[in-house]
């Protein structure tokens, strides 16, 4: 019996001289994952990987099939058509929005890119799985076993994609969203699609594109359900898990068609995401199965005593800021999340330049996980053309708070909240935080009293040495710089 | 070949490019997860290859609607990816401190 045959009837073969095409694919996506370890190197490594790309989709077309004609002499006009097609709409249909669409957007945008690779490996799946019925054929073990996973997998990335996609663009709320019994219904549909997954592996031929398409309803429920008790600001980190599982569903789907350039492709986004992922949970200590299952970030009833402590935070306008600002002679901006939600870096850098022809000396502060993914941030101020020279991370601006005169903390939380330093029972202890309380005066501009996506009080807010300015972040600082006119 | 050998094979190939991905990550900043994560995204649209080669053989109506799908699925995902990830990556470049730290 010819594996091949039976996975491929009318379509490829395996191993021959075009999948050389595919390993030079291969070596190119190696290298680019290599050389975007760096900063220096990492735009030549992403186009390296686009070179590689190219190979990949290209040698396809000249794939022999069985007959050994390369794949586009047999092709028939219509599938060409359809394919140019799609090909077609494709490419402007990707590049236009992702040359278009803002800095602050790309998040979203990674997380809707995502979500459509895990529905076309759900699709290639299912197509493999109907073909197969329709011949009336049982394809060997491991091609069925891949043929499951792949659907199961790449639907639930689609699926948990949107989710992401719609909390980070608002169209969905942010917060956690959570039920009774919860858990209880996940448990249930992951059970249900091993049962389903069984069930068709077992049945063999007679297994029904019926119960198959039950199979991918429960993995899009499933899907969903995973990732809305998660808070939009734990979505870098989901969205990261779910890049490794389309990795992963691509790399099965490898097995489906025996294709070296998916498998490879596959594998090596599968892992590397997963690696990507734990650290993204690192830098922010946490766990990953704190992040998926915790429900961090909802409103929880402060158990205990608060933080507070009976202390009123104090409360100054813009105006009150502006000339806190306008006597210093040191100032830090630490910008967070409130920051990009409002988009006000181009305000804020109108601030800072305000402040610097004043004679006032200015730098930034920019958390590790500050914004709305890791390095975020970075590419936020540097689109407003902030000097590089002026941002600082962690580690350098931490001994340099206790000779500053003013910090303005924009709508960071928890990357300031003190607890993280000694509060064992804090969920964020242990963080690197950046010590913004050791400065002469905090100022901290924030929409309310409201807490981060920890969930957790800062009893920074009522230090002596803090004000509090309330109120969107990009309102406040086009306050503050019209005020700083009258110095 | 017979299957059972073009099987190992297979399988080899699986799991060599899954350590290949385990290693090839090492110390990355912080700065570059994003841009990393969404490389990476890329790099798994090369799932278009699939969307091709079922979409080759499509016959009849409904496997024409998946096939196309498919592709342009895919076809989005690689493009988008690398243009998105250009454009981030292109914020580094005149980033002349994080090049010589």
């Amino acid at each position: 019996m010819n594996l091949l045959a039976q996975a491929a009837p009318a379509g490829q073969g395996l191993l021959n001289w075009a999948d050389f095409g595919y390993l030079i694919g291969a070596v190119c996506f190696i290298l680019a994952l290599k050389l975007m370890n760096s900063p220096i190197t990492a735009r030549k490594g992403n186009w390296i990987s686009a070179v590689g790309m190219v190979f990949a989709l290209g040698v396809t077309f000249i794939y022999p099939t069985l007959t050994g004609d390369p794949l586009i002499m047999g092709l028939k006009p219509l599938n060409m058509a359809l394919m140019l097609g799609a090909f077609a709409v494709g490419i402007i249909g990707g590049a236009w929005p992702g040359r278009k669409i803002a800095m602050t957007n790309m998040p979203q945008m990674v997380a809707l890119l995502n979500g459509l690779g895990g529905g076309s490996v759900a699709l290639v799946s299912l197509y493999e799985f109907v073909d197969a019925s329709n011949r009336g054929e049982t394809p060997p073990p491991v091609q069925a076993i891949a043929t499951v996973l792949s659907v199961i997998i790449g639907t639930m990335s689609f699926s948990g994609s949107l989710i992401a996609f719609g909390k980070l663009q608002e169209l969905l709320p942010g917060r956690p969203f959570l039920f009774k019994g919860q858990k209880a219904v996940n448990a249930i549909i992951a059970l249900a699609i091993v049962v389903l997954a069984l069930m068709i592996l077992v049945g063999g031929q007679g297994a029904s594109v019926l119960l198959f398409s039950i199979l991918i309803v429960c993995a899009f429920a499933l899907g969903i359900l995973g990732v809305i008790p998660i808070g939009g600001a734990d979505m870098p980190v989901v969205i990261s898990l779910l890049n490794s599982f389309t990795g992963v569903s691509a790399g099965f789907a490898g097995f489906v068609l025996m294709n070296t350039a998916l498998l490879i492709g596959g594998g090596l986004v599968g892992a590397s995401g997963l690696i990507l992922t734990l650290l993204m949970c690192t830098a922010m200590n946490r766990t990953l199965a704190n992040v998926l299952f915790a429900g961090v970030g909802v409103l929880v009833e402060s158990s205990g005593p608060s933080a507070f402590a009976g202390r009123t935070p104090k409360s100054y306008s813009p105006e009150d800021v502006a000339i806190l600002l306008s006597n210093a002679e040191k100032v830090v901006i630490v910008p967070g999340y409130g920051m990009a939600v409002a988009q006000a870096q181009h305000q804020v850098k109108e601030m800072a330049d305000k402040l610097a022809q004043m004679g006032i000396d200015v730098k930034y502060a920019v958390h590790p996980v500050a914004g709305r993914m890791p390095g975020h941030m970075n590419v936020l101020l540097a689109e407003a053309d902030v000097p590089y020279e002026q941002l600082y991370e962690l580690e350098q601006i931490n001994p340099l708070f206790s000779e500053t005169d003013v910090v303005l903390v924009l709508g960071a939380n928890d990357v300031v909240n003190p607890a993280a330093r000694y509060d064992k029972s804090s969920p964020i202890y242990g963080m690197p935080i950046l010590d913004v309380d050791k400065a002469k005066t905090v100022v901290v501009s924030k929409r309310g009293m409201g807490v981060g996506f920890a969930g957790v009080d800062n009893e920074l807010f009522v230090y002596d040495n803090t004000v509090m300015c309330f109120g969107s972040a990009k309102g406040t600082v086009q306050k503050i710089t019209q005020a700083l006119e009258k110095y | 070949m017979n299957d059972t050998l073009l099987l190992i094979l297979v399988v080899t190939i699986f799991i060599l490019a899954i350590f290949v991905g385990l290693e090839v990550i090492a110390k990355v900043p912080a700065t570059l997860h994003t841009p990393l994560m969404s490389a990476t995204n890329a790099i798994h649209g090369v799932i278009v290859v699939g969307g091709f080669l079922i979409l080759a053989r499509a016959e009849a109506l409904p496997m024409y609607i998946i096939g196309t799908l498919a592709v342009l699925f895919g076809t989005l995902n690689v493009v988008g990816g690398y243009v998105v990830t250009d454009r981030m990556l292109e914020m580094f470049k005149t980033k002349k401190r994080s090049i010589t730290k």
